[in-house]
């Protein structure tokens, strides 16, 4: 533990809140940013993280990673 | 912890509509199948509908079958190459519709294929109509006024209809949130090692989301889930053959 | 292994594992059902798989599913069995997957009833499910020939990655005579690069699938196929054509009692032929070169529409009359194809 980040891809992303719904610490948030496909993407919040997973878990579209 | 989407997801093909239940439900299995050490083995099935999307999203070998029949299909696949895990992926509509014999006879067989439903209760790709699974008064574009139970009977379960079977695994699970897709991957990593172990017939069903066609944002439809769907399909497992002898 | 005595529907079975064949779902319908039964119990012989399916539509399927994965795989059916086939065969068309579905053709339309009959040519040459293809139809008129062409229908399925069909009918089903069962070929499922095995790391996916979805060049892809089975596939058997003032057509049961008609015909000095056509798609348009002298042309068909009758005028440009003698309840009887012979030739000033 401690080493692992969460990295997003916003390409993959279609904004469908998922992430900032089940995020526990509130760390993700809308980003203001439109990717290519037209779709509102999302940003974390690296200092509120606490790397727990959920929003790899609950994202369909595999916006995260966690590594 | 490393979460990481497993190689055999492609992620540049995935056509499914924003907070679609779908890429969840492939994740899950291509997790399952890396765990397992599966993932140059499985055979999938598809159906034609929004699931077919699947022979895009993932690198297994797939077959797109007729609608309602990947069951039946699976079968044949599986009677053909016993060592091989195989997979039928089909939605609710397919599974308990059209796919109704098909899937009650591979179960009375007991014949040993994974089959993993997506319960969304409504026929997803041809617009949202009303499924056997549609809740209630559920507003479809077939039921407009609400679904009639008396007229369409109550949203069909399958562990009503199909613990009486002498079958390996049935078990319901939810992607409504993290813990239910938790819950979810358990079930189906289950099914796919009494699968391996020649066990027979293992059916996984999966409440999932479809704001599209429930005309909500994808965050309300997980909240139906949640707070709708999940009052008429209790979450859990039904049937775990060897457990019970 | 020298001739012994079988069924027509038993040769064929018998003669599918011959093939290779080692994969049989279906469904019990008559006059096909010795099939079924012949191979619920042969199948296992031979190590092969043998379901009873719930439906023809989950027969087919399951077939759809074992030829995907590299099996020689066949079902069979009759009639109203047939019609639920026809969702199966539109998929294997439309996936270039290789197949053969039998249909031991009875009379009648809806139920009909379980005698034989010819009524089924238009739905086996026309496509019979929806979409825009035909499907290579092979028609048996022995129970040698059940044996015969079922070894052929498995080797055109996987040369055209094409669904093959077998015409039988309730006549040569149920018939028994001396046959020679082709020798035994095994098949390796691992043969086609393309059937479905598992995708190594690193490989390209196997998508078993419309090939239209992927085919870069699908409009031509498709006019070359059918082309090319248009060109090289025509099978028939031409007797006494030359010189024959009028030229029968019939195939299976039919075909039969017009190579005895020709005979009786001749003997009374009526210039007879018959064109039998092996293959119904593609329809043996060669075969009426031969026909040099024929002043008409007469179908012979146990259906009463005179279902063959539209493509004996393509196959002769329509430049010659093209009647039909039909029945359904009964086989066609020699007498009554010389009258109407000889009514026609009348007409035709002969």
């Amino acid at each position: 533990m401690g080493k692992e980040k969460v990295y997003t891809n916003p390409v993959r992303c279609k904004g469908c809140g998922y992430c900032i719904n089940a995020c526990p610490q509130e760390a993700i948030k809308e980003s203001g940013h439109v990717n290519a496909k037209g779709y509102n993407t999302v940003e974390v919040d690296a200092e509120k993280c606490v790397v727990c997973g959920m929003c790899y878990r609950v994202c369909p579209d595999y916006v995260f990673e966690i590594r | 912890m490393r979460l990481v989407a497993p190689e055999t997801v492609t992620f540049t093909q995935s056509g499914f509509c924003p907070g679609c239940g779908h890429g969840l439900a492939v994740r899950l299995i291509a997790e399952v199948m890396e765990e397992m050490g599966l993932s140059e083995k499985l055979l999938a099935v598809v159906d034609v509908a929004c699931g077919s999307l699947n022979i895009d999203s993932w690198r297994f070998d797939t077959v797109m079958a007729a609608h309602g029949r990947p069951v039946a299909t699976a079968v044949g696949i599986k009677k053909v190459r016993p060592e091989n895990p195989v997979l039928a992926y089909i939605g609710d509509g397919a599974a308990y519709s059209i796919g109704m014999a098909e899937t009650m006879h591979t179960a009375l067989r007991n014949d040993n294929v994974v089959t993993v439903v997506i319960n969304n209760s409504l026929y997803g790709m041809t617009g949202g109509q009303c499924a056997p699974t549609s809740l209630p008064g559920q507003i479809t574009t077939s039921t407009p006024r609400g679904k009639d139970p008396e007229k369409m009977g109550m949203p069909f379960r399958v562990e009503q209809a199909f613990t009486g079977f002498d079958i390996a695994y049935l078990a319901r699970g939810t992607m409504a949130d993290a813990k239910g897709m938790i819950q979810c991957k358990k079930y189906i990593k289950k099914a796919f090692e009494k699968h391996m172990k020649g066990e027979g017939f293992c059916l996984v069903e999966l409440l999932s989301p479809c704001p599209t066609n429930l005309n909500m944002t994808p965050v309300k439809s997980m909240e139906h889930l949640k707070n709708e769907m999940e009052k008429y399909f209790p979450l859990g497992e039904f049937k775990d053959k060897k457990e019970e002898e | 292994m020298g001739k012994v005595l079988f069924k027509g529907n038993e040769a064929l079975a018998e003669a599918a594992l011959a093939a290779g064949c080692r994969f049989y779902s279906g469904y019990p319908i008559t006059p096909q059902t010795e099939i079924l039964e012949y191979l619920s119990w042969r199948m296992e012989d031979v190590g092969g798989v043998f379901i009873q399916a719930e439906s023809e539509l989950a027969g087919v399927n399951m077939v759809l599913g074992a030829s995907a994965a590299g099996a020689r795989a066949l079902t069979t059916s009759a009639g109203p069995g047939f019609s639920l086939k026809q969702e199966g065969i539109s998929y294997l068309v439309a996936a270039d997957l290789p197949a053969v579905i039998v249909d031991v053709m009875r009379i009648g339309t809806g139920l009909g009833d379980i005698a034989q009959g010819q009524g089924d040519y238009w739905q086996l040459t026309r496509g019979g499910g929806h979409g825009d293809y035909h499907t290579l139809v092979l028609a048996p008129a022995s129970v040698q020939e059940n044996a015969d062409l079922m070894v052929e229908a498995f080797d055109l399925a996987e040369k055209y990655r094409h669904p093959v069909l077998i015409a039988s009918d309730a006549a040569i089903g149920q018939m028994i005579e001396a046959v020679e069962i082709p020798e035994f070929r095994e098949h390796d499922i691992d043969k086609y690069d393309w059937s479905i095995k598992g995708c190594k790391k690193g490989c390209e996916q196997r998508k078993i699938q419309n090939v239209y979805y992927t085919h870069p060049d699908y409009e031509n892809y498709l006019r070359e196929k059918y082309d090319d089975m248009e060109r090289d596939e025509q099978r028939y058997e031409n007797i006494q054509v030359e010189d024959a003032e009028l030229v029968l057509v019939a195939y299976g049961i039919s075909s039969r009692v017009c190579r005895e008609t020709v005979e009786l015909a001749r003997e009374e000095g009526l210039k007879l032929g018959l064109i039998r056509p092996i293959t119904l798609w593609p329809f043996p348009v060669k075969a009426f070169e031969e026909a040099k002298n024929a002043k008409a042309f007469l179908t012979v068909e146990m259906n009463i529409l005179g279902q063959m009758t539209d493509d004996v005028r393509l196959a002769t440009g329509g430049k010659y009359p093209v009647d039909h003698f039909g029945s359904i309840f009964e086989i066609p009887e020699s007498d009554g194809i010389i009258a109407k012979a000889k009514e026609m030739l009348k007409k035709e000033g002969v």
